[in-house]
């Protein structure tokens, strides 16, 4: 089956096509979703080993130029100033009513910031960013692509082929060389487990993909196994667990305000997003698990013992590490408390669920 | 020849006297990928052809099971609650889903054949 021509395609689409893989469109891209293994298998042979990822849809940016730390930081709550180069952060844009407009991960480096932003959003991204900052500071680098190795021996296989990433701590980035590939390297990821994102000119992409799928810890993993992953993680998907609507305080990610951005704001949304923060929310993302076997997907209502609405999940599915049903919504705070028993509606029947703690699975990280 | 019978949505079914066993093929189990949850009809229950008879989850996602007859289910597969994988590794064998005691036995005649069937994926592929 060829991709439908609205579809984008990554410069590794003809080797998913080699392996097998089944395609589906995502955030305009026709992606693999899974490999002959399926989702279960490279699920938890990631969990187990390592998993290689085309994550090459997502927005990488690049931002240079005198003030672009000052004007990012009013974007984001995040403290980018106290960022150390080499030194890598999760944060998130809001907007003026301190909605989140998208998750991103930003890299310091010597001369610039580096910035990678979700598929779905990246349009939008880059013109939030152009508008806010100086003239010809921000600059969409579409000609290369991006890939995770994710899993406990996917740093060894790194190490394999160039040894300083063993003095890379989480969260740090840098250039490697792969197979004589220059790559810019950062040891992290969104499946709860140590790894890598590696960034790689894209008619470099395939070679280095061959490269890593040849070594013999590592199969390839589609976005089906990538959400699982991430919602045992309890990592949040944007557009599912995020948007908009949704403050930074709401989603738990309060934590990713740093403590001089909370002292001075400076950034959209600042004042609501503080002063919830204070007052606390009106309903908070919480880890669910369904006492049942039946998942209990996106959008399913969830109800108190009298059957009134208090919430609504906002990623489910079956967890294969945990081995039953796992879920993330969103409750009213007097339900947010580990343990206490709520209903979920499902199939217009109600079934037993516990709020639960997150991450589902300890994380893999050092 | 072969006594099954198939349906455009997938299922299967064998007939064993007045009674129909009801699967899902192997194309269909392909289709949904790891299986991790099967919602079974319990037995008592009135079927219609073509109606909803149950769930099948699979990790990506939730589809569901149409009856390919009309009938009563006389019996869910137990075994599916505790290995809903069997829906995977043996489609037409230990992983069917249902059995029904068809109320309107013509009903099986307006299937598709096994041919039919086949050149119907190859079909869809």
């Amino acid at each position: 089956m060829t991709a439908p021509e609205t579809l984008l395609t990554t410069p590794l689409h003809g080797l998913h096509r080699e392996l097998g893989a089944e395609f589906g469109g995502f955030a305009g891209y026709d992606m693999p979703i899974r490999y002959p293994a399926g989702i279960m298998a490279e699920h938890l042979h990631c969990r187990a080993s390592a998993a290689l990822f085309d994550v090459s849809h997502m927005g990488q940016v690049l931002v240079k130029g005198p003030g672009v730390i000052e004007a990012l930081e009013r974007l984001v709550p995040g403290d980018i100033e106290a960022l150390k180069v080499g030194r890598q952060r999760y944060t998130l844009f809001t907007n003026a009513h301190g909605g989140i407009m998208d998750d991103l991960m930003v890299t310091r480096r010597e001369s610039d910031l580096y910035v990678v932003v979700n598929a779905g959003c990246k349009s939008g991204d880059l013109a939030h960013m152009q508008a806010h900052m100086p003239p010809g500071t921000v600059v969409m680098l579409d000609d290369r692509a991006l890939v995770a190795l994710q899993g406990p021996k996917a740093v060894d296989v790194i190490a394999r082929l160039d040894p300083h990433i063993g003095a890379m701590p989480f969260m740090s980035a840098r250039e490697l060389t792969l197979g004589g590939i220059d790559c810019w390297v950062s040891r992290s990821g969104y499946t709860g487990e140590d790894g890598v994102e590696i960034s790689v000119p894209a008619e470099h992409a395939e070679t280095l993909a061959r490269l890593l799928l040849a070594q013999p810890e590592v199969m390839p993993a589609g976005l089906g196994a990538r959400d699982s992953l991430r919602l045992e993680a309890g990592l949040c998907l944007y557009g599912a667990d995020l948007d908009e609507n949704t403050t930074p305080v709401e989603a738990g990610l309060t934590w990713t305000i740093g403590k001089r951005r909370k002292l001075e704001g400076g950034f959209l949304g600042a004042e609501p997003i503080l002063e919830q923060l204070f007052a606390g929310p009106r309903r908070i993302r919480v880890g669910i698990r369904p006492e049942g076997k039946a998942p209990a997907r996106a959008h399913t209502i969830i109800v108190d013992e009298t059957s009134n609405e208090i919430g609504e999940i906002t990623s489910g599915g079956f967890g294969p590490s945990v081995g039953g049903p796992v879920a993330m919504g969103y409750v009213t705070p007097d339900y947010a408390d580990d343990g206490t028993a709520i209903g979920l509606v499902i199939r217009g029947k109600v079934h037993p669920a516990r709020i639960a703690p997150l991450p589902f699975v300890p994380k893999g990280w050092k | 020849m072969s006594d099954v019978r198939y349906t455009k949505d997938h299922e299967w079914i064998r007939l064993e006297g007045g009674i129909g066993v009801v699967g899902i093929t192997d194309y269909a189990q392909n289709a949904l990928g790891d299986v991790v949850f099967v919602e079974v009809p319990e037995a008592g229950k009135t079927l219609a052809a073509g109606g909803e008879a149950g769930v099948i989850e699979s990790v990506k996602a939730a589809s569901e099971l149409y009856s390919p007859v009309s009938g009563e289910v006389v019996e869910g597969n137990a075994a599916l609650d505790g290995d809903p994988a069997l829906v995977n590794s043996a489609p037409t064998g230990d992983g069917w889903i249902f059995k029904v005691k068809l109320s309107k036995p013509d009903e099986v005649a307006a299937l598709m054949s096994e041919a039919d069937y086949k050149a119907f994926v190859e079909g869809l592929d």
